[in-house]
């Protein structure tokens, strides 16, 4: 299976994620992540959806979710044409003793430390989601007491805007 | 049998052909279907588009409002509290609202209603129970794209979320079977939702849209004005087929050397008969008609080759198997007509048009992927084939009819008369589709009694055959033939049922009797699930685990059918001999002013045939129990 990530932007209606969402689960497509917010235009969201498919079956997924009347666009974006971003807050065991390694770990991959107590810290890092696998493999000896993750964001790279051109050809 | 005699012509006219005797209905229907066609390609909004300034009104006289200024003239339903407010200035409208007796007749009615008129059926229904009561037929509608609307009370907007009386989230439970569905709470989105509404039923691929309103948007205070504004930034159909894919088609064509059109039920929606037919005599292809395309190619004519799929004869079951170009006008690759797909037409390159870019390469990758409505695409296809013929000759097609009518010939559909001496069902419905003729309506319920309807009637034009294709509802008959009949009044319509259909949903001829909708109604009577005996038969070693429904011969009669019907003020007539079929049919069809319902009794032993058994190729399709067709070698 392939990961593929689409930016789905939609209008900002009652009840669209779970329309979004009911088709994954009807159609038995998978959903790795899905992330949601506001956009620079008024009344459009935008949805950052990773879906792990096959070649056949993305372009499966995409029509389908094209049929949603309050889908407006789909875009795939590939990894070379966008940055994609994933957002974690990782809670994890550090006491006198471990603190500092804990912190230094936290510096390497430019993480940084959002609360401390004393058998504890709240390390927030944002990245690509290989790099946040990397640095919970580094902190995971010293005790991962709770990881909170982001679903992945992603933009095409350049000056293009996806709603500008959705909005043209509305 | 003479066509003269009780099916007089008026009764059977049909819309183009303006019988002096019709009724103005009809013709009302006709003017408003074509105008709304006109005025579909200007405005968004259906209907005749009147100006309407600003009136204030409540919610509820907005949506009787809104439907009235869409050009709706039947609706179906059953009130309830949640949608009281609406049934109050309804009652002064100038629609014919027809009080159903359970909200799934309803729904039913409704799309009997659009398949027959190609209008959007309307159907309503309350909150919770009334509404879940609509989710077979939505299902049903959104299986078979059928153009519906179906409004439904909501508890008022304070108390959603409150397991109030009667709430159901009927947008949640319906959000997989319809095309879109709306939530109002604010009386002001009415004039505009309802639009939206109508007009995503009725464009791209057809399908059921919900409107639920809740209470208190139907009670308060708006302003109405028309027609309203249609945004829909995400809905854009696409109806004209692409040039270049279209010219690809035609060389395809122009190669093929065993060509099948295969047709599916989107030609129907469409109104693309007469198209195709233009395309099938110049190709000089075969052509198949799917169970719901029944009707969009005339089955009298020399290219049918029959109906493909798991109970399809064994020349359109074969003609796809070894074909080498199916050129695909919208159907959809069912799994009951490809059986097993990997196995399905493995020779055949595949020209694929459908107006939802979803159906195409879903289940068969699509070598020429045409998006598109048929209507468009197939006169376009039809150019592009003769200026293809012209340069590049017209292919040479004799070997491959030569092979097709062997198999016609060789394998007509038929059946082995019963050697239990009780009549034989394929016989009854032969002989009402023979009486009746191609003018009128034929409306299955679903299993045996179904295929053999879509088998041994002729049908020679479209709209004339109507059943529960993709969700397969046991029911369906007598609602959709109610829907359908007051659709087209003038047709002799006939729900062809089983006896465990009939069961389900017969509290509809209350409302057929009393609304003076003269449905015929043919009971099939084999006394059992007769599709699942004959999988028990077939696949069971014969364990008939709760298939014996006690309706037929030599049982407790529960129910007595002909008392039933008699109870709900129908004449009801029981035939038990092959020598009383035809003079009981006649009396039907003599009978105007009420339902009938007739008791054929018939034998439980009688199976569907041809028959792919589920779970394999198309190749080993059966012509009776055991028996394969013996393939010529080829060429």
């Amino acid at each position: 299976m392939t990961r593929h990530t689409l930016s789905v932007l939609v209008e900002d209606k009652p009840g669209v994620l779970t329309r979004v969402a009911s088709l994954f689960a009807r159609r038995a497509f998978n959903i790795n992540s899905l992330a949601v917010g506001p956009t620079e235009v008024p009344g459009m969201s935008r949805m950052t959806v990773v879906v792990d498919a096959d070649g056949d079956l993305i372009e499966q997924v995409t029509k389908q979710l094209n049929k949603l009347v309050n889908v407006i666009k789909i875009v795939e974006l590939t990894s070379e044409t966008s940055v994609q971003r994933d957002h974690i807050l990782v809670k994890v065991r550090a006491d006198a003793a471990t603190r500092l390694q804990v912190t230094q770990a936290a510096d390497l991959f430019r993480a940084s430390v959002v609360d401390v107590s004393t058998d504890s810290v709240v390390i927030e890092a944002t990245g690509h989601p290989e790099k946040l696998t990397a640095l919970l493999s580094v902190l995971e000896p010293f005790g991962i007491r709770e990881i909170v993750q982001s679903g992945t964001l992603a933009v095409g790279r350049g000056s293009r805007s996806m709603s500008d051109r959705a909005l043209r050809s509305a | 049998m003479s066509k003269g005699s009780p099916i007089s012509p008026s009764l059977m006219a049909t819309k183009s052909a303006g019988a002096p005797k019709a009724p103005e209905r009809a013709d009302r229907t006709a003017d408003q279907a074509a105008a709304v066609a006109d005025l579909a390609a200007v405005s968004p909004v259906l209907g005749p588009n009147n100006v309407v300034p600003p009136t204030v009104m409540t919610g509820s006289q907005a949506i009787v409002r809104s439907l009235e200024e869409l050009g709706v003239d039947d609706i179906f339903g059953l009130p309830g509290g949640a949608i009281l407010p609406t049934y109050d200035p309804l009652m002064a409208s100038s629609m014919n609202h027809i009080l159903v007796r359970h909200e799934q007749g309803a729904g039913h009615a409704a799309q009997g209603y659009a398949m027959v008129t190609g209008r959007v059926g309307v159907c309503i229904a309350t909150s919770g129970p009334g509404a879940t009561n609509l989710v077979t037929a939505i299902m049903d509608a959104h299986m078979d794209s059928v153009p519906m609307v179906a409004i439904t009370g909501q508890v008022s907007s304070a108390v959603i979320g409150t397991d109030a009386f009667q709430e159901a989230d009927i947008v949640g439970i319906t959000m997989p079977i319809t095309k879109h569905s709306f939530l109002v709470t604010n009386p002001q989105d009415i004039p505009h939702v309802m639009a939206e509404a109508f007009h995503l039923a009725s464009t791209g691929r057809p399908g059921p849209v919900l409107v639920d309103i809740a209470k208190d948007a139907q009670q308060g205070q708006m302003t109405f004005s028309w027609p309203p504004k249609i945004d829909l930034p995400g809905y854009r159909p696409v109806t004209r087929g692409h040039n270049k894919q279209v010219r690809e088609a035609a060389k395809l064509i122009a190669a093929a050397s065993k060509p099948v059109l295969y047709v599916g039920g989107g030609v129907i929606k469409a109104h693309a008969s007469a198209e195709l037919r233009e395309l099938a005599e110049l190709t000089g292809a075969p052509v198949v008609t799917t169970l719901t395309a029944r009707g969009a190619f005339p089955d009298s004519h020399d290219q049918h080759v029959g109906m493909p799929g798991m109970h399809g004869t064994v020349s359109a079951v074969t003609a796809l198997q070894q074909s080498d170009l199916l050129i695909t006008l919208g159907a959809r690759f069912d799994d009951r007509v490809t059986g097993i797909l990997k196995s399905f037409a493995p020779h055949a390159k595949v020209i694929h048009a459908d107006i939802d870019p979803a159906e195409i390469s879903k289940n068969r990758t699509a070598d020429v992927p045409i998006v598109g409505s048929v209507k468009e695409i197939i006169p376009e296809l039809t150019e592009a084939v003769r200026s293809q013929f012209e340069s590049a000759g017209t292919p040479d097609l004799t070997t491959w009819w030569a092979f097709l009518n062997n198999l016609k010939e060789t394998y007509p559909l038929g059946w082995t008369e019963p050697e239990d001496g009780l009549s034989a069902p394929q016989r009854v419905i032969e002989r009402i589709g023979a009486l009746t003729g191609p003018e009128g309506i034929y409306v299955a319920g679903v299993g045996q009694h179904q295929m053999w309807a879509a088998q041994f009637i002729k049908y020679e034009r479209p709209h004339a055959w109507l059943n529960s294709g993709g969700a397969g509802t046991m029911g369906y008959a007598v609602p959709a033939a109610m829907g359908a009949k007051v659709g087209e009044p003038d047709r002799v319509v006939w729900a062809i049922d089983g006896d465990g259909c009939f069961q389900m949903t017969n509290q509809e001829l209350a409302t057929c009797a009393i609304n003076k909708i003269p449905i015929k109604v043919a009971i099939i009577n084999n006394s059992s699930l007769g599709m699942v005996r004959q999988w028990q038969t077939l696949f069971y070693e014969g364990r008939y685990s709760n298939t014996d429904l006690n309706t037929g011969h030599d049982t407790v009669r529960i129910p007595d059918f002909v008392k039933l019907a008699d109870a709900y003020g129908c004449a009801s007539f029981r035939c038990e001999r092959d020598e009383d079929i035809d003079a009981t049919i006649q009396k039907a069809l003599e009978i105007n002013d009420r339902p009938v319902v007739i008791d054929f009794v018939v034998s439980p032993n009688s199976m569907v045939w041809p028959m792919v058994p589920a779970g394999v190729s198309n190749d080993q399709i059966q012509v009776a129990r055991n028996m394969t067709p013996e393939w010529e070698e080829e060429d």
